[in-house]
Formats: structure tokens, sequence, C-alpha cells
């Protein structure tokens, strides 16, 4: 009864199809475990967290330093109606190399080339509040957080043009914050 | 002496809600909390190569 | 006046129900109706904000600015995630410890303290929102700052809850130390006590997160670590959401059982499921985390994995068992013709029974499915922070929990309250109205999410990268959403409209909404040793399993499609 107390023992050992049922979803569950460790060793798309602490500050010097030694271009979209956005430096990393893209209130900075088939670190971080890493249209999507070095290493597999957006909240311009990668 | 029914041990543990929320307070806080927390104090200084 | 906690001893403040035969202490019946209408009440302004957000994120109409939409975004999370739930968790639970049980409840003074903390607190959080000092989001994410009254509010309802749980938990104690019953307490209250073992883990984070945080925003102490904020906070978040499924579980027993007759078909694999709850569902926190930084591999795959999917395998066994009790019932009625003869019998005119059986299937074909494949440490690559992850809460916190307790409502008007509903006929229609637009709702934001198309944000076509397919889906949200909060709003009018004006039920029974009567012939009980006998149910849940598979290697092959990432 569901609403009265039990006075009689109530422990049976299940059987019939409730017996079935647990079977069918506790093998269920156990292909489930298997997949994520699978999936880490043999699959290409893991988010493992690859972090390390820094300021700011440093992150920001960092990513100076980069776009200098690497610029290759100039983004322009004059047309632009966030005003961050109507001109990016556009930067390549060595193949095989580092590159850095910070996000601020409200644009991603800077705009990346990248090589089609070349692995790259992306080294992620904020300089203000959280931010969503949110690659479209792949749809791919990464937490930015201020004070953490984010390292995607990353292989581009598909050429074009491709927009950053930010999908985690970071204010009013939060909608108009957006970023670019191009790969060729 | 009553004569006393046979309680299976499995019984004897759902019935015991002080057991269960020991057990339900601990398992978690040690599994996502603290493990999560240390995993975070272990984070290395950044190289910026 | 007796200080006994037995229902049944002379002088104890209780009366007998006049529909059910059961004792009512009056002190949990008070408690009952203040926390259930002050629920009801943060329904309603929630539900408000849903409508004004549906459709402002429907591109064509657009209806708040910026401003506005992302400070009605964070009140209409708080107040349906937090204040509605919480409160008519609290109601619930008030029920559980003392009927079931034949107990009264502990203290009236401790409840009286815990029901104006969480009101306070509600009211100041809703307060500072709405004046604009805590556009934050209802995660209020550091380095996002909010006004203190913000944090204060949060940390009065979360210590106001605790002590109503308290009150449970020593209700628990002192009924079972006085005999109040002998035995082992009945499944709904097991359920409940789950649910309040879970609340103590969820507001214990919900401390250690909040009062340093409010220590900051008063210039106190330093700023808290973003990435240890997100750790704790979702201690709080998620596992708050999790006192919500073990809430709904008990309530589809209960309804279940007070509409058709319904029993556990095996007590001790139901109860293990809701230990299974108990000791494992609270890890899976970690599925907001599965793509930040700081996190690793191992600890996102256990944590997220309910600890190798035992929490899964619970919320598969009541997917079973709450459907196999239901059929066992009309079998032994006499309903027995084929697979699934009996669901023609069924009670589908009572809104309680129909609001429970929507809640089981959304919640577990649409929230459980999408659930645990978004959980996934891999897949979340391509899910973290779109619509997608709104469009399976949605279906889990909205069309399974919340649709479930508002089938309670349609039982604790007349049995608590005692009246009887007005409008009978458009209650009996209600459930369908609000599951029908919640689906719709969810639908529109998944599909959108699967485009790319972010959460929590107040405008696609800035960004250039969206096309007329994501437009469409956001414009079934706004849809599905309009038509979700008419059925809210019908909800809402019909219980305050039938406390107010509801025909009076004292001395006799409620009237009844409608339950299958048995047939001539058939017994109760008399498939009790019969362990095949639930057909239909094993065939659902096979059908389930199946969706299941097929949706999770889906997603496994869209993943595998974008470019490879560490």
């Amino acid at each position: 009864m569901s609403l009265r107390p039990l006075t009689a023992p109530w422990f049976h050992a299940p059987a019939g199809f409730e017996k079935i049922w647990l079977g069918c979803a506790i093998l269920w569950c156990f292909v489930m475990s298997l997949m994520m460790p699978y999936w880490h060793f043999r699959g290409k798309q893991n988010s493992t967290g690859e972090a390390y602490t820094v300021t700011p500050a440093a992150f920001m010097a960092r990513v100076d330093k980069f776009v200098a030694a690497n610029q290759v271009g100039t983004y322009k979209n004059p047309s632009s109606a966030n005003p961050l956005l109507q001109e990016l430096p556009i930067v390549e990393p060595p193949a095989g190399g580092d590159a850095y893209l910070m996000g601020r209130m409200w644009m991603w900075y800077p705009a990346l080339r990248l090589r089609l088939g070349e692995t790259y670190r992306i080294h992620l971080s904020s300089v203000d509040l959280q931010h969503g890493f949110s690659l479209q249209p792949l749809n791919m999507n990464f937490q930015v957080l201020p004070g953490y070095d984010h390292v995607l290493t990353i292989t581009p597999t598909s050429k074009g043009e491709f927009t950053i957006v930010c999908n985690e909240f970071c204010g009013l311009g939060h909608s108009n914050m957006s970023g670019k990668i191009f790969v060729e | 002496m009553k004569n006393e029914p046979k309680i299976h041990p499995w019984q004897k543990l759902l019935d015991n809600p002080w057991l269960l929320l020991v057990l339900g307070v601990l398992i978690p806080i040690l599994s996502y909390t603290a493990w999560g927390w240390i995993e975070l104090l272990m984070t290395k200084p950044a190289l910026l190569p | 006046m007796s200080s006994s906690h037995n229902l049944s001893a002379p002088g104890t403040p209780g009366r007998v129900c006049g529909t059910t035969g059961l004792g009512v202490c009056l002190d949990a019946q008070r408690f009952i109706k203040l926390n259930a209408v002050v629920g009801i009440v943060f329904l309603l302004l929630g539900g408000i904000a849903a409508l004004l957000l549906a459709l402002t994120r429907w591109q064509t109409v657009h209806l708040l600015p910026a401003d506005w939409f992302y400070r009605i975004l964070t009140f209409h999370g708080i107040n349906m995630l937090i204040l509605w739930i919480l409160f008519f968790e609290v109601a619930i639970l008030c029920f559980a410890c003392t009927t079931p049980l034949n107990a009264r409840l502990y203290s009236r003074k401790v409840a009286w303290v815990s029901f104006l903390m969480m009101l306070t607190g509600g009211v100041m959080v809703d307060y500072i929102i709405l004046v604009g000092q805590a556009d934050v989001m209802m995660t209020s994410y550091l380095p996002l700052l909010a006004h203190p009254l913000f944090y204060l509010g949060i940390i009065l309802v979360a210590v106001g809850t605790l002590i109503g749980v308290f009150n449970f938990f020593a209700t628990l104690y002192v009924a079972k130390r006085d005999g109040a019953y002998t035995g082992s307490m009945p499944i709904v209250t097991f359920g409940a006590l789950a649910a309040a073992i879970i609340a103590v883990v969820t507001l214990l984070h919900g401390a250690i997160v909040m009062i340093p945080t409010f220590t900051y925003s008063m210039g106190w102490t330093a700023q808290p670590d973003p990435a240890w904020y997100r750790l704790i906070w979702w201690g709080l978040g998620h596992q708050s959401q999790q006192v919500n499924v073990c809430a709904m579980v008990a309530v589809w027993y209960l309804i279940s059982h007070i509409t058709v007759g319904a029993k556990p078909i095996n007590e001790a694999v139901c109860r293990s499921a809701f230990v299974l709850y108990i000791l494992f569902i609270n890890l899976a926190s970690a599925h907001h985390l599965l793509v930040d930084p700081g996190v690793g591999a191992t600890w996102k795959i256990w944590n997220t994995s309910y600890a190798m999917y035992l929490a899964v395998l619970a919320s598969m066994v009541h997917g079973f068992t709450v459907p196999a009790g239901i059929e066992l019932a009309m079998r032994e009625k006499g309903y027995n013709s084929g697979i699934f003869g009996w669901v023609s019998a069924l009670p589908w005119k009572n809104p309680a029974f129909a609001a429970t059986v929507l809640s089981v299937v959304i919640f577990g074909f649409l929230g459980g499915i999408t659930g645990v494949t978004l959980g996934t440490q891999q897949i979340n690559i391509i899910a973290h922070n779109t619509l997608r992850i709104p469009g399976h809460f949605h279906v889990t916190v909205v069309g399974g929990t919340t649709l479930a307790f508002m089938g309670l409502a349609y039982y604790v008007i007349p049995l608590i309250f005692q009246r009887d509903f007005i409008f009978r006929g458009v209650a009996r229609l209600q459930p369908w109205l609000f599951g029908i637009g919640i689906t719709l709702l969810a639908f529109g934001m998944s599909f959108a999410g699967s485009m790319g198309v972010s959460r929590r944000s107040w405008d696609i076509d800035a960004q250039g990268v969206y096309g007329p397919a994501a437009h469409l889906w956001l414009g079934v949200l706004g849809i599905g959403g309009t038509l979700a909060f008419t059925g809210l709003l019908v909800f809402v009018l019909l219980c305050v409209g039938t406390l107010i004006f509801g025909k009076k039920i004292e001395g006799r029974a409620m009237a009844d909404w409608g339950t299958p009567t048995a047939l001539a012939g058939s017994t109760p009980g008399s498939l009790a040793h019969d362990h095949y006998a639930v057909k239909g149910t094993m065939v659902l849940t096979l059908v389930f399993l199946a969706c299941f598979a097929v949706y999770y290697f889906a997603n496994w092959k869209a993943l595998a499609d974008v470019w490879p990432v560490r």
C-alpha cells in the first residue's frame, strides 16, 4: 500500500518481467558506462579540461605578443553593429603551435587563420567575465573563465569562415559578441 | 517474547533513514565536491610558451 | 494538549479525512496550505516571465528589450527552479511525514520559522532582481556580481528550506519513537525521504557557495575563484533538481495509488531505486562542468555517469514500476484484454491521472533520454550552453515535475483545503494544454539548439550565422511557450478560484474525478504472484530503450563529424 506503513517484511527478489527489465536496463547502463572511456582513448573529440592558472593581465600580454609576431592580415567589417568587431587582426599561429584567443566584453580577439589538417593548441581565457566559446556552424562549445588558460588541442578538418559566438551571459552586449576563425 | 518475523538485511538498510542520510551526504560530497575542489586547487600556473 | 506524536492519541490536533479515512495533522495541514499557496503564487510570477521570454526569443515578436530580457530571465529561473518548486516540495514533505505515518508534525514553531525565512528570502530576491540590481541569471556566475540582497535572499531561502527539512526528519524520528506507526514507512514517504536527504546536500552546497559570495559582494572578503564557484554552485543548482526528481516520483506513486489503486509491484525494487538516487544522483552535477577548464576527464566521466549510470538505472526502474503498478491494478480490476486493453479503461478524464501519465512520458522519453545523452562528457561539446540544454530541462522540471505537482493539486485542494474544484471540465483539459505546450516549447528549443542557437541570448540575428530553420524553431518555441503559459494560467485561476468559490467539503467525500471501477468477478490481489502480467509495460519500456539507443548513438555520430579536439 503506497500510503500506509508496511507491517510485514517486504523484501522479495525481483521476478518475471521486472527482472527482465532490470537486466536490460543494467546492460544498457553498462554499455553507456563504456562509451565515454572508449571515446576518451579512441575517439577524436574529447573535453579533458586541460587548464592552467593565469592572471588576466599576463594572458592579455601574451595575446598581444602573439598578435604582434604572427599577424597576417586584417578582417574588416565596417557595417558591424558592434564597433569592437569592425576591424580585427587576423593572426596565424605556426603549424602545430600555440594560438592565444582572448574573450572580453564583447569580442573574441584576435581573428585566427588556421591550416586544414594541422593541429594547434588554442589557449582560451577571459580578461573580465565568464564567456562561452561557441564555434559555428560546427557547434563546438567550451567554457572560458578569467584566471584560467583553457587549452584546446584542436585540428580543423573543414575549410571556410567560422564564427565564434559567445554563449555565456556576459552583459548587455552579449548577443553581439563575436569572433572569427578562417581555415584554408 | 513476541515472535519477530525475520527481516532481510537489505530491508534493514532501507529501513534506516539515518544511515541513508549519512551515506547520501558523504558520497556526493566526496566524489563530486571534494574531488573536484582538489582538481581545481591542483591546477598548475600557465607557461604561456 | 497531547505531547504524543501519534495522531490517534487523545488531544492531538487532527481530523479524519472524509474521503480516504486517513488522519490529517492540523499543523501539517496549515503548512501544506501556506506553502502550496505561496508556491503557486511564485509559479504564476515565473510563468508570466516565461511568456515574456518566449515572445522575445521568438525573433519575429522580440517583445522585450535586451536589458529586460536578461532581467526577466534571471527572475524566471529563480522563481521557477527555486521558489515555486521548493515551496511546493515543503508542502509535500509536510504531508509525507504525517498522514501516511499517522503522526503529527514535530514542531509548529519550526515550521513557521522555515516558512517565514523562505518567504522573506523569496520576496527579497524577487525585489532586487526587478529593480535591476541583479541581472546575473539564476546562476550568478562570478565575476558577474549582484547586489548583496540577491545572495542574502537565496541564503534565507536555502536556510529556511533546510529548517523545513529538519522538521521532516524530526517528525520521522519522533513518529517512530512514539510508536505512531509500526513497520516500514510507505513508499510515498520513502520517496519524500530521498528528496529530503538530497535537499540536505543541496542546501549545504548553497551555504558553502553563497556565504563567501555574499561577503564578497559586501566588500568584506576577496572574490571566490570563478571555477570553484561553478563547482559548488552546481552542487546547489543541479542537486536541487534531483530533489525535484525524487519528489516527482513520490508523487507518481501517490497519484497512481489514489486514482487507480496502484501499488509498488516490488517494494524492494522501488525502494532500492530511491536508494540509488540518494547515493549517486548528486554526482551528476558534474554535467554542468563537462567543457570547463580545471576539472579533468576522469572526474568528469565518473561523476557525470552517476557512478556508472546507477542513478539512471534507478530512473529506468521507476519508469517500469510506475506504469507496471497501474497496469497490474487495472488487470486485477478485470481490464485484462490483450496487451494494451487496460489503457482505454484508464481514468483519462481525471486531471491528476492525466497529469501523471503525461509527466511520466514527457520526463522519461524526452527528459531522461536527452539528459543522459547531453550529459555525456564528449557529446556535451556539441550541446553546452546551446538551447538544447533548456530544451532538456523544460521537459524534466516542467513537463515532469511541475506537471506532476499540478496533478497533485487536483487532490490537495479538495482533501486539504476541503473545497471541490470549479469548472471541472476545464480542469480535465488543463494538463494536456500545459503538457503539449511544454513539449512544443522543448522541441523548438532542442532543434534550434542543435543548429547552434545559444541559450541566454537576446538576439540571434546580430551574429549573422543562423538561417531560416533556426528562426522557424524559435517560432515553435514561442508558440509552445504561449500554449504552456495558457495552461499554467488556467491552472492558477482554477486553484485560486476554487479556494474562493469552490464548494466546501465538510463531512463528506470529495467529488470523484473518476476512478476505474472493478469489474464483476475481479479480485484485488489476484495477480500478486503473476510476474508476467504487465505485458503492456514491458512493451512500452522496450520501445523506450530502443528510442534511447537511437538518440544516444545518433548524437555520438553527430559528435564524430566535428573537428578533433582534446
